[in-house]
């Protein structure tokens, strides 16, 4: 807003005068900075919506209805998913299409991990990102900052790695951009994709849409991918190798919105975990969520790296988990069709309205506790 | 997942609560020792299941929160020279010093890095033979004997360039010094169960005497403590007052001989300042004159420095367990995990953080 403009830096320098490594871990450092440097500087009406992707209306300003009716395909007024939604809220303006846009960047090191590498990384996140906003994935754009001296068979590998995960998640890398930068200034490589994919329902997914009843679904184990990756880039070696769980998930999705099921809110796992997720949606949708730690399917040898390191894998990275808040009606259907491509997908939780902004978990032992969005990163503890 | 679940039963879980219920007949004070059992009991939300007549105050055992700001900016202004490799448990690196933290210097280009183990440090420096490596050897008796490895290896294969920023505490003396506060209202006591399996319990055995207080030996899962309280509340209803191992799964009572031998080889007992508590006499570890040289403090000759803490900040009454943490003004308002103004609030086995995460609507 214009009156609360202002020239000074909104972040207290005393706090922190540079950028910690924790401003990236998806922690409550991170969301400082969106909320005061980013959201603060770009606010506007998509952005506000601090969803994983833009939702954009491309056609604005009022159509004139075709002669004959001027019905939108696609949302035909009665079916299922449209029950409850309130007034206007996510509905196509008449013959104009909504389109989901979002971009992300991809740092990961090592470039080639168990169960991915950062190419398809960078294809999967991108597309997952399209399907969290119930949208269609159709074209990528991918961005390559390359070290100096990386050498070409890697840089191949990558791209061949890209290529297959795009022709299995349906999108085409349709434009790009190269910059090479000095040794020594990158990791190797880092890639950037931006995505677009078209929205076929008339839902609202968004956290905003999030309701006291909501029951929340999640589709599989969680914390594979961030400990896969830690376990590579600090030489921890386990009896079997932990692989990331690295995986498209628009399809599944996507079936989900076919069949009806009235989606509120997707959500996809990334950093900062199960945790996190749930703590910016009650945040956002001024809920109070509560789940059930014992509901939350972890593997045993995740598990296991979680206990040495002392992690709490709710808060541990994922590349192919999501959660998608439900209608209660809806919620056996949708487990079902989960089910189907993700034999673990398993309910977890449920939105209650108060306290709002709160998320809290029955512990194993049947005790009630918080479960709070971390600072930073986790680290490791000492005994 | 087998030696994991088998310890957060729910139902023998309440199993338990009920026979601490059935037991107790008026109220009683127990303080755990060790900030990974505090963690467990507000993490699992254990202490909800206990009858109203006990009260669990949480003790000094958090490693982190113990290790005096003036450590801390030493470890900052070690980390900061361009030629130095600071390696540290991940949990060190946000304790904030006087003036900034680990985490901030590494923004700032020092060269800091999480390792899992002092060996891990060791390594390093052998790889680097260029660079000064330093480790943060913080912790219980616990790390001591991993610690004292590293040493002992950098001594035989004549590794020069590794040395120890070392602020090793002592539990038994600790416990002492709370029993001696005049303010102290704790009745029996939880006994770290990994402290134990290293140096055993036969020190707790003459406290125990002394103050005429129960010990429990007790470990870190949810039944573990359960059982813990159970085997004190029993103690104290009975009015014994023993030395018992509930832990007997890691715990004897001589402990590692081996690792104790070791400890001893490179360490010598020394006076120790606690962070919020003050110094207490013969509390911590300190190298011995045979490994002198790998004490990071001469090489880098810092010269003993004080700092004021946080007059805000009353960590010292939490980590005696006079006050709980949500019972200090500036808990979750002026003191947040973002902006710490003690220790506590920092690591994962502090006291304060854990009620911060797990605990807030009661603050």
């Amino acid at each position: 807003m214009a009156e609360e403009f202002t020239l000074s830096c909104p972040i207290p320098i005393s706090q922190y005068p540079q950028i910690l490594l924790a401003h990236g871990g998806g922690g409550k450092l991170m969301h400082q900075l969106i909320e005061k440097i980013f959201g603060a500087a770009f606010a506007n009406e998509y952005l506000d919506e601090r969803h994983d992707g833009a939702i954009l209306d491309l056609n604005l300003s009022p159509v004139p209805s075709p002669k004959g009716g001027g019905e939108p395909p696609l949302s035909a007024p009665g079916r299922g998913w449209e029950r409850g939604l309130p007034e206007g809220v996510g509905v196509r303006s008449q013959g104009g299409v909504r389109v989901a846009f979002t971009t992300d960047s991809y740092v990961v090191r090592p470039l080639f991990f168990p169960g991915g590498d950062i190419g398809k990384l960078a294809v999967y996140g991108t597309v997952n990102d399209l399907a969290m906003c119930g949208a269609r994935p159709l074209f990528l754009s991918a961005g390559f900052i390359l070290e100096e001296g990386l050498s070409m068979e890697t840089l191949w590998k990558i791209v061949q790695s890209m290529r297959e995960a795009a022709h299995k998640a349906h999108v085409q890398i349709v434009t790009g951009d190269t910059k090479v930068v000095d040794k020594g200034k990158g990791d190797g490589v880092f890639i950037n994709t931006t995505g677009i994919g078209i929205i076929e329902h008339n839902l609202a997914v968004s956290p905003k849409s999030v309701r006291p009843g909501d029951l929340i679904l999640l589709n599989g184990d969680v914390g594979r991918h961030g400990i896969a990756i830690m376990a590579v880039r600090e030489g921890l070696s386990f009896e079997s190798a932990i692989e990331s769980d690295c995986a498209p998930l628009a399809e599944v999705v996507l079936k989900l919105i076919e069949a009806g099921i009235e989606i509120h809110c997707l959500r996809d796992l990334t950093r900062g975990g199960l945790a996190s997720a749930l703590n910016e949606i009650a945040q956002t949708a001024h809920v109070h969520i509560t789940i059930d730690e014992s509901a939350v399917p972890v593997r045993e040898d995740v598990q296991g790296a979680c206990e040495i390191l002392g992690l709490d894998p709710l808060y541990v990275a994922n590349e192919g988990r999501f959660i998608v808040f439900v209608a209660p009606n809806d919620a056996e259907r949708a487990l079902e069709i989960l089910r189907a491509v993700a034999p673990e997908a398993t309910l977890i939780g449920r939105v209650l309205a108060e306290p709002r902004g709160l998320v809290t978990l029955t512990s194993r032992i049947g005790a009630h506790r918080i479960l709070d969005m971390l600072s930073g990163e986790q680290l490791p503890r000492i005994c | 997942m087998r030696f994991i679940d088998e310890y957060r039963d729910a139902k023998l879980a309440q199993h338990y609560a009920r026979r601490i219920a059935q037991t107790v007949t008026r109220p009683w004070t127990i303080m755990e020792i060790c900030g990974g059992q505090t963690h467990a009991i507000i993490k699992f939300g254990i202490d909800e299941l206990l009858p109203k007549e006990i009260t669990l105050v949480h003790g000094p055992g958090c490693p982190v929160c113990v290790t005096p700001v003036e450590l801390i900016d030493k470890a900052i202004e070690i980390a900061s020279r361009p030629e130095v490799i600071f390696c540290s448990f991940g949990d060190m690196l946000r304790v904030p010093g006087s003036k900034t933290d680990l985490l901030s210097v590494k923004a700032q280009g020092g060269d800091v890095r999480i390792v899992y183990s002092p060996l891990d440090a060791l390594k390093i420096a052998k790889e680097n033979p260029n660079r000064e490596v330093v480790f943060f050897a913080v912790g219980f008796e616990t790390t001591a004997p991993a610690n004292a490895m590293a040493v002992y290896q950098a001594y035989h294969q004549k590794i020069k360039n590794f040395s120890l920023l070392v602020s090793h505490v002592l539990v038994p003396p600790a416990i002492e010094a709370i029993l001696s506060s005049p303010k102290n209202r704790v009745q029996g006591f939880l006994a770290a169960g990994h402290v134990c399996t290293v140096m055993g319990y036969t020190e707790y055995e003459p406290i125990a005497q002394k103050y005429r207080v129960p010990i429990v030996v007790t470990g870190f899962e949810p039944l573990d403590i359960l059982q813990g309280v159970y085997m004190c509340v029993k103690q104290l209803e009975e009015g014994r007052y023993e030395v018992e191992n509930q832990y007997t799964r890691s715990v004897r009572r001589e402990g590692n001989t081996k690792a104790q031998e070791l400890i001893r080889e490179v360490f010598c007992v020394v006076p120790r300042k606690w962070r919020g508590i003050g110094e207490i006499p013969r509390s911590g570890l300190g190298l011995t004159e045979k490994y002198r040289e790998f004490d990071a403090e001469l090489k880098f000759g810092l010269t003993d420095r004080s700092v004021e803490e946080s007059s805000e900040c009353m960590a010292g009454l939490v980590l005696q367990g006079v006050k709980k943490p949500h019972e200090c003004p500036a808990f979750g308002t002026r003191c947040t995990p973002e902006h710490p103004l003690g220790a506590p609030m920092v690591s994962s086995e502090g006291a304060c953080a854990a009620y911060y995460r797990y605990r807030r609507e009661h603050g």
